[in-house]
């Protein structure tokens, strides 16, 4: 199918791009990669009347170290991660991720700011930034900013605390220490494809194996990606044993609530999102024991 | 306010400037604006990978793009691919040599996604060849053909570059 006719508009700076979506707000989209909005515009899912190409605002275009956190501009396109060495250094598990993210022809158009402000439950950087309790900056009209945790701005399906006047401006990773291993896992049916259910996992390991500082977070099982906060908590202390990790899954499957597609039943979900629990860790503690970095 | 905007492309090395409607898809563009019927439009919804053209040399999916997102750019369709007097190139050949193809409707979106992959990566593995084309379907034949039309071409084309390394070096 054919989108519905809108009119075009290119700022070329985010002040210009906010005061159009002042001028127009609920009336209009933000464009920046399209690899979701188009998508939903072809098939008269929506039909904004005003379409704002926020894709020529360079400066939004970035990936850089700011304190504890790897700050990534709106505008970071997909591939641009991937291609990273600073990202590979400094969240390795968000390049893990990034890889899953589409194909190559998604992600060499795709953005960082499109994925989270569409808050797709399935997206991979909605989950990544779950686990790592990262923050996403939002610019306001009035050149105010809000910086904002992934449980404030993910709400359910496809809809998040953004209001019709506010644009991502910024998502901040935190930095994954060296000495802390991650792992990211996904079930897709065929590669590139959203992800059945996924699993973003960070932790450091003492020198006895005992886990501390362990953050997981699953996607695509719910309305929003999710922190396995009960998990986290009976994981610190313990050593990855067989009885701790079934466990684990048992705990990860009563705190998942997916839904039935022609996909997948809900009852393989909870069980998928169990056993990649599961996968992950084993992985991430692996890395932290200093075994390879990334994959 | 209008919805007609002003667009300039290159399009395979030709610069087209036009006046269309602003949801006027990419692909739609190269089709009836520019009557290159080579590029393909299957899904409209990103999934297929029928439309696949290189924009700014990097493969992208024609149809999740507007003509006007384009504006500036450098567009490399199917019709590029061929030798000046109508020959096939290396890797057309080797689809056409391996029957990597059937109907036909997804080989423009196969061609220039992996003509860009060949160019990074000389020496794939077939499971390299099998992430690169993950996001291009085919449903007449499957995609044992095309990995060896691959595999033929990547061989053709290393055998090529070391011969022209050999020429340079002398």
């Amino acid at each position: 199918m054919k989108p519905a006719v809108f009119s075009y508009l290119r700022p070329t700076n985010l002040q210009e791009a906010l005061t159009f979506l002042e001028e127009y707000g609920e009336d209009a989209k933000i464009l920046s990669g399209g690899q979701s909005l188009i998508p939903t515009m072809n098939m008269r899912l929506s039909a904004p009347a005003y379409l704002i190409d926020i894709s020529r605002i360079s400066d939004l275009n970035y990936i850089k170290l700011d304190g504890d956190f790897l700050a990534v501009g709106a505008l970071t396109k997909h591939k641009d991660i991937e291609n990273s060495d600073l990202v590979k250094d400094a969240c390795p598990l968000l390049s893990e991720a990034i890889r899953w993210v589409g194909h190559t022809q998604i992600r060499n158009r795709g953005t960082v700011g499109g994925s989270i402000a569409h808050g797709d439950p399935s997206a991979e950087l909605p989950c990544v930034l779950t686990a790592l309790r990262g923050e996403i900056v939002i610019a306001n009209v009035d050149g105010s900013e809000e910086v904002l945790v992934p449980e404030e701005f993910f709400l359910t399906y496809m809809l998040t605390s953004l209001q019709p006047e506010q644009m991502v401006k910024e998502v901040r990773f935190p930095i994954i220490p060296q000495e802390s291993g991650s792992a990211f896992v996904e079930v897709a049916r065929r590669h590139g494809d959203f992800g059945l259910a996924e699993v973003a996992a960070v932790l450091d390991i003492d020198n006895e194996g005992h886990l501390l500082n362990v953050k997981i977070a699953v996607g695509g099982v719910n309305p929003t990606p999710i922190a396995l906060e009960q998990v986290e908590e009976y994981l610190i202390g313990k050593k990855l044993t067989d009885e701790v990790l079934r466990q684990v899954s048992d705990l990860t499957q009563e705190s998942v609530d997916p839904e039935s597609d022609l996909h997948g039943t809900a009852e393989y979900r909870r069980e998928l999102a169990g056993t990649l629990t599961v996968r992950a860790l084993k992985i991430a503690v692996e890395r932290a024991r200093g075994g390879e970095k990334n994959v | 306010m209008s919805n007609k905007v002003q667009v300039g492309i290159s399009i395979n090395g030709k610069k087209v400037q036009k006046q269309v409607e602003s949801r006027l898809l990419l692909t739609d563009f190269i089709r009836d604006e520019c009557n290159l019927t080579g590029t393909h439009l299957g899904c409209e919804h990103g999934v297929c990978g029928a439309c696949t053209i290189l924009l700014d040399n990097e493969p992208v999916r024609g149809c999740l793009m507007f003509a006007v997102q384009a504006d500036g750019c450098e567009i490399q369709t199917v019709e590029s691919l061929n030798h000046v007097d109508g020959t096939l190139n290396v890797l057309q050949q080797s689809f056409s040599d391996n029957h990597a193809l059937q109907c036909g409707f997804c080989t423009p979106g196969f061609l220039m996604t992996l003509t860009h992959f060949l160019k990074d990566n000389q020496n794939p593995t077939e499971n390299e060849i099998r992430e690169a084309i993950s996001g291009n379907l085919c449903r007449c034949t499957g995609y044992a053909n095309i990995i060896k039309a691959v595999q033929q071409a990547s061989q053709i084309l290393q055998k090529e570059n070391s011969n022209c390394s050999v020429v340079s070096a002398q």
